[in-house]
């Protein structure tokens, strides 16, 4: 039944099988707040949390689940953790919960949250599971940071806050608006289809 | 380029054996009973409401005191010069110091008087929200009302587009121009196109629906506090 390893488990999510630009799950929030590098940080925090927690419960608790009800159960656990963290972010960060409004809420349907608990937690070992979500929540991070540091610097001009440029730079406004994200997506995908076709071509050789 | 997504759908398989429901662990292949079914979702479901309030219990006043504080500093920011405020409440179209015994406080509109350090009234802060580019926009503002002269503009929440629409809150030279005590009510114009009336706003470039929206705020919400604030405010009661 087993065909991976642990590490295996914990470095798929990250590249090979990455949410975001191979598997294409979580768009939503992918696209939508990631027009600053700090507005990305924090989401992909919450949804770490919220994947870790969630994948940690139902591997140990998934042999009481009866598979009737298994998607609303985890449906249920994931919403639960995610009001957890939509409390813990207003409480704590305020001015993240402010810039990231609805979209916090809206983890509980971040496919990819339900695709691993479906996929993965509901048939592996809590220990096992932890590593892919660990491994799927760095995967979503660093997709995210790519896009939100992409968009920020020519959107805005800075990183991190940071002023990149000097006075002269003329933000590219559309890069934080939400065509900027659907173009930054398709750029990312394109330069990595590029070099997944040109390792092949290498190999082939 | 085809090639790519395929290998991806590949691994998934690889690394996913089972499908749904024909796993070799799936446990209970046979016949679960309703009452089992009902009961796994009644515990799930209690465990995670009492989850939730226990955090609720730790969050809630954080989050409360943090919007408080907000408030407060965007009261003194559209009340220059105001060393202190209280709040009053409208109630049945006057001005109340409490609101009736048994209702809730933030059930009721709310203005905020400001005096300075001789105890002189400065002004009246109130806030308002009305429909932007994208969603409400809420502005919190300060205003004579004898004179009606404006005293101060701050936005309280907005979802106006990045990049333009916030510059509302973010182009100082806009936010500025309600700071200089215009004269109410205010006129939204385009940018250099001004004759020097009061009450001219520049509207910014690119934003002219948000900044049409402050304005229009502002001018409805002193002619909807007006009247109330000229039945008189009630005496400070020390």
């Amino acid at each position: 039944m087993r065909t991976t390893t642990p590490s295996e488990d914990f470095i798929r999510g990250i590249w090979k099988e990455n949410p975001v630009l191979i598997q294409m799950l979580g768009l939503c929030p992918a696209l939508a707040v990631t027009n600053t590098v700090k507005n990305a940080l924090a989401m992909s925090a919450a949804t770490f949390f919220v994947l870790c927690c969630s994948s940690m419960l139902i591997s140990s608790v998934k042999r009481f689940i009866p598979k009737e009800v298994r998607i609303s159960s985890y449906i249920l656990v994931i919403a639960t953790f995610v009001t957890l963290a939509d409390m813990i972010l207003q409480a704590y960060a305020p001015v993240q919960h402010k810039e990231l409004g609805a979209f916090i809420a809206l983890i509980v349907v971040n496919c990819m949250i339900l695709g691993r608990q479906e996929a993965f937690s509901s048939r592996n070992t809590v220990y096992r599971s932890l590593l892919d979500a660990v491994g799927t929540g760095i995967g979503f991070t660093i997709a995210l940071i790519m896009m939100g540091g992409f968009r920020e610097i020519l959107g805005i001009g800075t990183f991190f806050d940071i002023p990149l440029f000097g006075p002269d730079f003329e933000p590219w406004v559309v890069m934080v608006l939400p065509a900027g994200g659907f173009l930054t997506l398709g750029f990312i995908i394109l330069a990595m289809g590029v070099y997944e076709e040109r390792k092949k071509l290498r190999e082939a050789v | 380029m085809n090639e790519r997504p395929e290998t991806g759908a590949i691994d998934v398989q690889v690394v996913d054996p089972g499908q749904p429901g024909s796993g070799d662990e799936a446990p209970l292949e046979e016949q679960v009973s309703t009452l089992r079914l009902v009961a796994t979702l009644a515990v799930a479901g209690a465990l995670a409401g009492l989850l939730i309030v226990l955090f609720n219990l730790h969050t809630k006043p954080i989050i409360d005191k943090y919007k408080a504080e907000q408030l407060k500093l965007a009261i003194y920011e559209v009340l220059p010069g105001v060393s202190r405020y209280r709040t009053l409440y409208l109630v049945d179209g006057g001005l109340a110091v409490e609101v009736p015994a048994g209702a809730k406080a933030s059930d009721f509109r709310q203005a905020y008087v400001g005096y300075d350090e001789a105890g002189q009234m400065k002004g009246v802060a109130v806030s308002r929200g009305e429909s932007g580019f994208q969603d409400v926009v809420q502005v919190i503002f300060g205003f004579e009302p004898d004179s009606g002269v404006l005293l101060g503009m701050k936005v309280l929440e907005s979802k106006e587009t990045p990049g333009l629409g916030d510059k509302i809150f973010k182009d100082l030279a806009f936010v500025d121009q309600f700071f200089a005590r215009p004269q109410t009510p205010l006129a939204a114009i385009k940018a250099g196109s001004g004759k020097g009336l009061p009450g001219e706003i520049d509207a910014i470039t690119g934003a002219t629906i948000s900044s049409k929206v402050v304005v229009s705020i502002i001018n409805n919400g002193i002619a909807e506090w007006l009247p109330v604030l000229e039945q008189g405010i009630p005496e400070e009661t020390q």
